[in-house]
């Protein structure tokens, strides 16, 4: 099975070369099977290698295809890393991809792009999974670059709207300042090591001191690439507006697979980072500050997406303090169960929008779960396995995160958890909002409101099982469980965990657990007292609202800061280099070179007189003056 | 002695003959003169043994190229004196750089007699079979090129010549 | 015998330059286009010369059958030329290069 991983991106790239090239001449039908189809593909064989690896004792295969690039002592060949962090990645990737595949079918049935749209979607897999499989840091820039491209073209699916494009503009730009960042970091690691296959890197990086300030310098840009990428602190105002995007888009790219692209990128180099308790602290502080900086945005956000979307930020910010303290497992942990319900949620969204007939303002909605019960319970799932109800999956990896956060500092673990309490709150607002209480929209709405389609509530379904058991490959010791997570990942992080040493005793981790249970329950029932009990409603855009309030609704005015702070300035400076620099400079000396060299020939031009006796001359005189310069 | 004679003679006569080439004003004058210094050239050659190139240098010279000239003359009727003539001062310069050339000339060739002769002086070398040798041996394809040439020489003049197809 | 025992190279050299000279003289002279291309008939006739002489000092026959390549050219020239100024003599009415004057700007 291991020998047909070539296959695993080649399925996508397939389906999408024959979407993409025939799409319009095919049948929805037959485009949704053959999207669907090619990433169903992908999943099994996936599953096979999973099954196979865990069954082998060496757990790394690498697999070359062909010699890449060679030029000079640079040597890049084409081939695939097989280790359980690629393979349950992979995993990831083709099993959720496949689902929301399936419910793209039903989400998008009415839409013109149907055919462009999955065409898309198998190319985005493709990258993906290029990404993730690489085995080196070359093949996953290429991936990450192309995963970069899919959400540009799909954040601004429907390009007609302005609004959209300017949102997947501003999604490709953000993404660019990263990506400069891994780029750098990618060269320097071909400075420092002369290779950039994982396997050399990190052979020779083992050796290195812990502190090394190059490798400091390497993981630092790496983390910006990761910045960029995963949505943190201070590039994270692209993924809210990702949103304009189809919504199967949102839960596939830009909160289960993608964005998550920045943890595996860490994780995969985590002995860099482990031998770079600098950047591993940096690493830390920004996690911890997005988690808590983006959950307090999500408490006043009136669009479903948009609450999701901060969420998501929030979310990726825990992974990184987990990467920051060291508790490697814990991130990919959460990052596997953080797609399951986020996933969920989103398609879930996307369900109740599709009700809604395209209404995405929770102030509008209100009393859904009689209408759309199959959502109505799928989306409660989610909602608890996010806030981290025992036993739902985002109990384990939350739980696992914060374990981590406070062995390496309180304070760390204090935000956490306050962050934690802000997305069950958050997230039970939505929640109580968006299905509980009588329906506040239109009597139009009320009226067309209908349970989505089988392929869209099947996935739902499928995705709600895995957010509860999800949780069960994670299960702490503690709890008498054997992590069968850690277990399997620990050939990958081998090389950091002897150096990063856990040693909560298993009373602490009881108390922690405790404690984020407790303050899951105060956040369910705040709450429950202000949406249910009272029965308060968000305001309305033309209320005055409070400071504080008005602060997190208008996102901190974030936008408006690098607006005023990044792009006005530069707006002026390139406008300034444009009047001054190019039409006046540039354009001057090239016009002046063109109109120099013209009236300069017409004065010599009339040197050509015509006068064949005049050129024998001048030839003559000309002859006489080479021969001088022999005889002298 | 007698050729030392000759020599002098007959290089008074090349370049008086020359010299007649371009100053007289009928062009049928000018033509019968460039015949004539054909003849000393060609007198020339067998001082220098070079009696078969002599004999060419007649036949093709006078005998074919200095006829084409003649008969080119005599179809434009050009046998008196239709000539625009230059001005004074144009002709005062094309004197000056003409004889600079010369100066310069003579400046530049100074050095040519201390090429020494490493081949022992052989004076059959003019002859027919010596020349026939060298010329189908070492030169054998400049010979068959030069045979193109002479064919789209012919089929070019035979083109301009005729008066334009309509 | 040959005169190239007697007399010096220098003085071939010295009537080649001259006759050569008097060739670029009659080029720069006259107007008539056939009394150019006599001249320059003349010039090619000083090289010939040349060549000779020196194929007699250095014993060596190359020279003269380089001069039979330089006859060749020389008679398909004035073949081409001659046709060309019977064509101008045909348009213009005259042989006078002045008259050529077209090719300016």
């Amino acid at each position: 099975m291991i020998n047909l991983v070539w296959l695993v991106p080649l399925l996508p790239l397939i389906g999408f070369v024959i979407i993409g090239l025939f799409g319009k001449q095919l049948s929805k039908g037959l485009v949704g099977i053959i999207g669907s189809g090619s990433v169903f593909g992908a999943f099994a064989i996936a599953l096979g290698i999973f099954f196979e690896l865990t069954g082998k004792v060496e757990k790394s295969f690498t697999i070359d295809l062909f010699n890449w690039i060679s030029a000079g002592k640079l040597s890049i060949p084409f081939s695939f890393l097989i280790d359980p962090l690629s393979s349950l990645f992979l995993l990831i990737v083709t099993g959720i991809g496949f689902l929301i595949h399936v419910y793209s079918v039903g989400y998008m049935s009415h839409d013109e792009g149907f055919a462009r749209f999955f065409a898309y979607l198998n190319l985005f897999i493709f990258f993906m999974l290029l990404l993730v499989l690489g085995s080196n840091y070359l093949i996953m820039f290429v991936g990450w670059e192309g995963v970069g491209l899919c959400s540009y073209l799909l954040i601004g699916f429907w390009f007609k709207n302005t609004a959209y494009n300017n949102a997947a503009k501003k999604a490709f730009i953000m993404n660019r300042i990263g990506d400069l960042g891994f780029l750098l970091g990618i060269i320097l690691i071909f400075v420092t090591f002369g290779s950039i296959g994982y396997h050399d890197v990190f052979m020779q990086a083992k050796n290195l001191a812990s502190g090394n300030p190059t490798l400091t310098a390497i993981t630092l840009l790496l983390f910006v690439g990761a910045i960029g990428k995963s949505a943190q602190i201070p590039l994270f105002t692209w993924l809210p507006d990702a949103m304009a995007g189809p919504t199967p888009v949102s839960a596939l790219i830009h909160a289960a697979t993608m964005v998550t692209a920045g943890i595996y990128m860490i994780a995969r180099s985590n002995i860099l980072f482990t031998l770079s308790p600098f950047t591993m602290e940096v690493v830390a502080i920004i996690g911890v500050c997005t988690a808590l900086f983006a959950a307090t945005i999500g408490l006043a956000q009136n669009d479903i997406k948009k609450v999701l979307a901060y969420s998501t930020v929030s979310q990726l910010g825990f992974m990184f303090l987990a990467l920051g303290v060291g508790a490697y497992t814990g991130a990919v942990f959460h990052v596997m169960t953080h797609a399951f319900f986020k996933a969920l949620l989103f398609l879930g969204a996307g369900s109740v929008i599709h009700a809604m007939s395209g209404e995405q303002d929770i102030r509008r909605m209100g009393g859904l779960k009689k209408h759309i019960p199959v959502t109505h319970a799928t989306f409660l799932i989610g909602t608890l396995a996010i806030a981290g109800c025992f036993p739902f999956s985002g109990f384990f990896s939350k739980d696992e995160i914060l374990a981590g956060a406070f062995e390496h500092n309180k304070l760390f673990y204090a935000l956490g958890i306050l962050a934690a309490l802000m997305t069950t709150f958050y997230m039970f607002r939505l929640y109580f909002l968006t299905f509980r209480k009588s329906f506040r929209g239109t009597h139009e709405q009320e009226h067309h409101l209908h349970e989505s389609p089988k392929s869209m509530t099947i996935p739902l379904i499928i995705l709600a099982a895995l957010s509860i058991v999800g949780g069960f490959v994670g299960i702490p010791a503690a709890l008498g469980g054997t992590h069968f997570l850690e277990e399997f990942l620990s050939p990958v992080f081998e090389d950091s965990s002897f150096r990063i040493v856990h040693h909560l005793s298993h009373n602490t981790e009881y108390a922690l657990m405790i404690a984020a249970t407790i303050v899951m329950i105060i956040g369910i029932y705040i709450a429950y007292n202000m949406y249910i009990v009272k029965e308060t409603l968000p305001a309305e855009e033309s209320e005055e609202l409070q400071p504080l309030h008005n602060m997190i609704y208008k996102k901190y005015w974030v936008d408006e800061l690098y607006e005023n702070l990044i792009t006005k300035p530069l707006n002026f400076i390139s406008d300034a280099l444009h009047k001054v620099v190019d039409n006046q400079l540039v354009d001057g000396i090239v016009n002046g070179v063109g109109s120099l060299v013209n009236r300069t020939s017409s004065v010599i031009r009339l040197a050509q007189t015509g006068n064949i006796g005049l050129y024998i001359f001048v030839m003559v005189i000309s002859i006489v003056l080479i021969l001088l310069t022999r005889i002298m | 002695m007698i050729t030392t004679y000759l020599f002098y003679f007959l290089s008074f006569l090349a370049i008086m003959f020359a010299l007649m080439v371009v100053i007289s004003k009928n062009p049928v004058h000018s033509v019968l003169y460039l015949v004539l210094t054909f003849f000393t050239i060609a007198g020339h050659y067998v001082l220098l043994n070079a009696q078969f190139l002599a004999v060419v240098h007649i036949i093709v010279y006078a005998g074919a190229i200095m006829v084409l000239f003649l008969f080119v003359i005599m179809l434009m009727n050009l046998n008196k004196e239709t000539e625009p003539h230059k001005t004074p001062w144009l002709k005062f310069s094309a004197a000056i750089a003409a004889g600079l050339m010369l100066i310069v000339l003579v400046g530049s060739l100074k050095g040519a007699e201390t090429i020494i002769a490493t081949n022992p002086f052989n004076g059959n070398i003019g002859l027919i079979e010596n020349l026939g040798q060298c010329l189908f041996k070492d030169f054998l394809l400049p010979f068959e090129v030069s045979s193109i040439l002479l064919l789209v020489a012919m089929v070019g003049a035979v083109m301009l010549g005729k008066k334009s197809i309509k | 015998m040959s005169a190239i025992q007697i007399i010096p190279i220098n003085w071939y050299l010295l009537l080649s330059t001259v006759l050569f000279t008097i060739g670029v003289l009659g080029v720069l002279f006259r107007r008539n286009a056939i009394i150019i291309f006599m001249s320059i008939e003349l010039m090619l006739n000083a090289i010939n010369l040349l060549l000779v002489a020196f194929s007699s000092y250095l014993s060596d026959s190359k020279g003269q059958v380089f001069v039979f390549f330089i006859m060749a050219v020389a008679a398909a020239e004035v073949a081409v030329g001659l046709a060309i100024l019977m064509m101008v003599y045909r348009n213009t009415k005259s042989t006078d290069i002045n008259i050529l004057n077209k090719l300016k700007w």
